[in-house]
């Protein structure tokens, strides 16, 4: 990475920061817990990294156990995905769950 | 870029991306009120499988088995721990999200440092070295707090000796360590020892913090779990980890924020404070002389019954007692009376951010009917009847009317300005601050010992045969 690449990317983290703080200041009280899983599920973006690490092949570090050659990125990253997934799948399956339960009055 | 006709399957990848932060960021936008929030999470989740998709088409990945294996493995680990937790169990489920998230980023620095290992680039060894330190204090962290949560550690604050003097060493050592790892040598040991040192410090920073502040500290590990993204965004050179890490740690630091607000404390306090870790014999104003009025459940239906404006005013010990669906079924039948019914939530009412809001939207309770603290602070004074179910320390006046008291200053529901109050709890015995509660021995308050269950159950008998 070249310093013009790092001050983007500077730049897109603090603007999306400031997005961040207007977008989440306007959630209600009432959805502070759904939202907070949301946000974590969405943090949960780390997948992609995740999905990279474990699908390259690198001979570079390997560690022989038992026999069986294990490529140490490989193992990191496989369980990077692991954790990642379950973080995205089980943070906006709670959240619907969550978010259904939120019923209107009718008002009688 | 050579030219704009030439596009390579990276550009569009990165279109997708470009395509699934702006679902992330339409899915928080719709949380903003509960009739878009379902669609909004579900814009999130499309936008997370678009960047999956795209990503699977990314040039390095060579082998989808372990993907596959990666996949299946955590979707249903994910989809059995979300489907079976119970709504009073959310904050520690969120908890150990939040360390999955965290060490998920720490892990794929770990796997860059491995296959770096030779750079003689400073910066993403100081990338690294930020991801795995905030990945696995949220890691570690957040199994502490998943554990005190859940009651298979303590829940009090646990204080040993010379406890911020080992947390600052600890700290030291890893920017030390970290420091020779980027300027001098990248020894795979030396990155073991930091491994381990983060771990320990996240382990040393949330055991001596008490359950009661266990909203602030998931609240805080969920701005770290996505600061730990953006930073591997940085390392990664990903766009889109900058920017939905971004998101998320704006979201955990706001409700941080709230949190702190709501308690009256600072974020310094509650970290290093030690809070709740001996019962306080302090408890303020002598109330050892004053008359506590004890009434029964005939009374309390029968006021009840004939109120005109009733707020309910639930807290964690409600939670506790699960008695959601009671308060739903004495409000029900207050209702079709023609009892005007609404609901005072204290932002820390329950264990984490709105966990209150999801415990009574759980047991049917709309929505419309739960009031913020300030939306609905004015309404006491015109209110017949407030009935207080497992709260304390947010509704002792003595935090707004006494400067001496150690909870001066916290916000409160006025409760004490309605014409009566009625106050379901076991005993007379303090709340999390330790501190004697001024309302229990007002003129306009009655205390019905009972727990909040039972007590509830005997109303709606009352109401039900005697009453309707």
């Amino acid at each position: 990475m070249n310093e013009i690449e790092l001050i983007f990317i500077l730049y897109v983290f603090v603007l999306a920061i400031f997005v961040g703080f207007e977008l989440i200041t306007k959630v209600p009280p009432t959805l502070h817990t759904p939202l907070m899983s949301g946000a974590n599920a969405i943090s949960g973006i780390t997948i992609i990294g995740a999905l990279i690490v474990s699908g390259q092949t690198n001979n570079d570090a390997t560690l022989s156990l038992f026999g069986i050659t294990i490529n140490i990125a490989t193992i990191l990253g496989l369980f990077a995905l692991i954790f990642a997934t379950i973080n995205v799948v089980g943070g906006f399956t709670v959240t619907d769950r969550m978010l259904q339960m939120f019923k209107k009055g009718n008002n009688r | 870029m050579n030219s704009l006709m030439d596009i390579t399957m990276n550009d569009i990848i990165q279109l997708v991306y470009l395509i699934a932060a702006i679902a992330f960021m339409l899915g928080i936008k719709y949380l903003s009120s509960p009739s878009t929030a379902r669609k909004g999470n579900l814009f999130a989740s499309v936008g997370m499988l678009l960047a999956i998709v795209a990503t699977l088409f990314n040039e390095n990945i060579i082998s989808y088995e372990l993907i596959v294996v990666g996949l299946i493995t955590g979707s249903l680990i994910g989809v059995v721990l979300a489907k079976k937790v119970q709504m009073t169990a959310m904050p520690q489920m969120v908890a150990i999200f939040n360390g999955f998230g965290g060490s998920a980023s720490a892990l794929i620095a770990s796997a860059e440092f491995v296959n770096l290992s030779n750079t003689p680039d400073k910066f993403p060894i100081l990338m690294i070295s930020l991801s795995v330190l905030i990945g696995f204090v949220t890691f570690s962290g957040s199994i502490i707090a998943f554990l005190k949560l859940q009651e298979l550690i303590s829940g009090r604050a646990i204080i040993y000796p010379f406890q911020k003097t080992i947390t600052a060493i600890c700290f030291i050592s890893i920017i030390a360590l970290s420091s020779y790892l980027i300027f001098s040598t990248t020894s795979t040991i030396a990155f073991i020892i930091v491994i381990s040192l983060c771990l320990l410090l996240g382990i040393l920073l949330v055991v001596p913090i008490g359950g009661a502040d266990m909203p602030v500290v998931v609240s805080l590990l969920n701005s770290y779990s996505g600061l730990a993204a953006a930073v591997t965004g940085f390392l990664l050179n990903n766009l889109l980890l900058v920017i939905s890490g971004s998101l998320v740690g704006a979201a955990g630091l706001i409700l941080t924020t709230i949190m702190t607000k709501a308690m009256n404390r600072s974020l310094v306090n509650v970290i290093f404070g030690n809070f709740g870790a001996t019962d306080s014999s302090d408890s303020g104003p002598d109330n050892t002389d004053k008359i506590v009025r004890s009434t029964s459940f005939e009374e309390v239906a029968i006021l009840l019954a004939y109120a005109d404006r009733v707020i309910f005013v639930p807290g964690y010990g409600l939670a506790v007692a699960q008695a959601q669906h009671q308060v739903r079924e004495l409000a029900d039948l207050l209702e079709s009376k023609g009892v005007d019914i609404r609901y005072a939530i204290h932002p820390v009412a329950g264990r984490m951010p709105g966990h209150m809001n999801v415990l009574l939207a759980e047991a049917n309770i709309p929505y419309d009917k739960l009031y913020d603290l300030d939306d609905i602070n004015d309404s006491f004074d015109n209110t017949d009847v407030s009935v207080v179910i497992g709260a304390n320390d947010v509704i002792n006046p003595a935090a707004r009317d006494t400067p001496s008291s150690p909870l001066y200053g916290m916000p409160i529901l006025n409760v004490d300005k309605s014409r009566s109050v009625v106050v379901l709890k076991r005993s007379m015995s303090p709340g999390f601050a330790g501190v004697d509660n001024d309302l229990f021995y007002m003129d306009n308050t009655m205390m019905f010992f009972r727990d909040a269950k039972d007590g509830l159950n005997e109303i709606i008998s009352e109401v039900k045969d005697n009453l309707l």
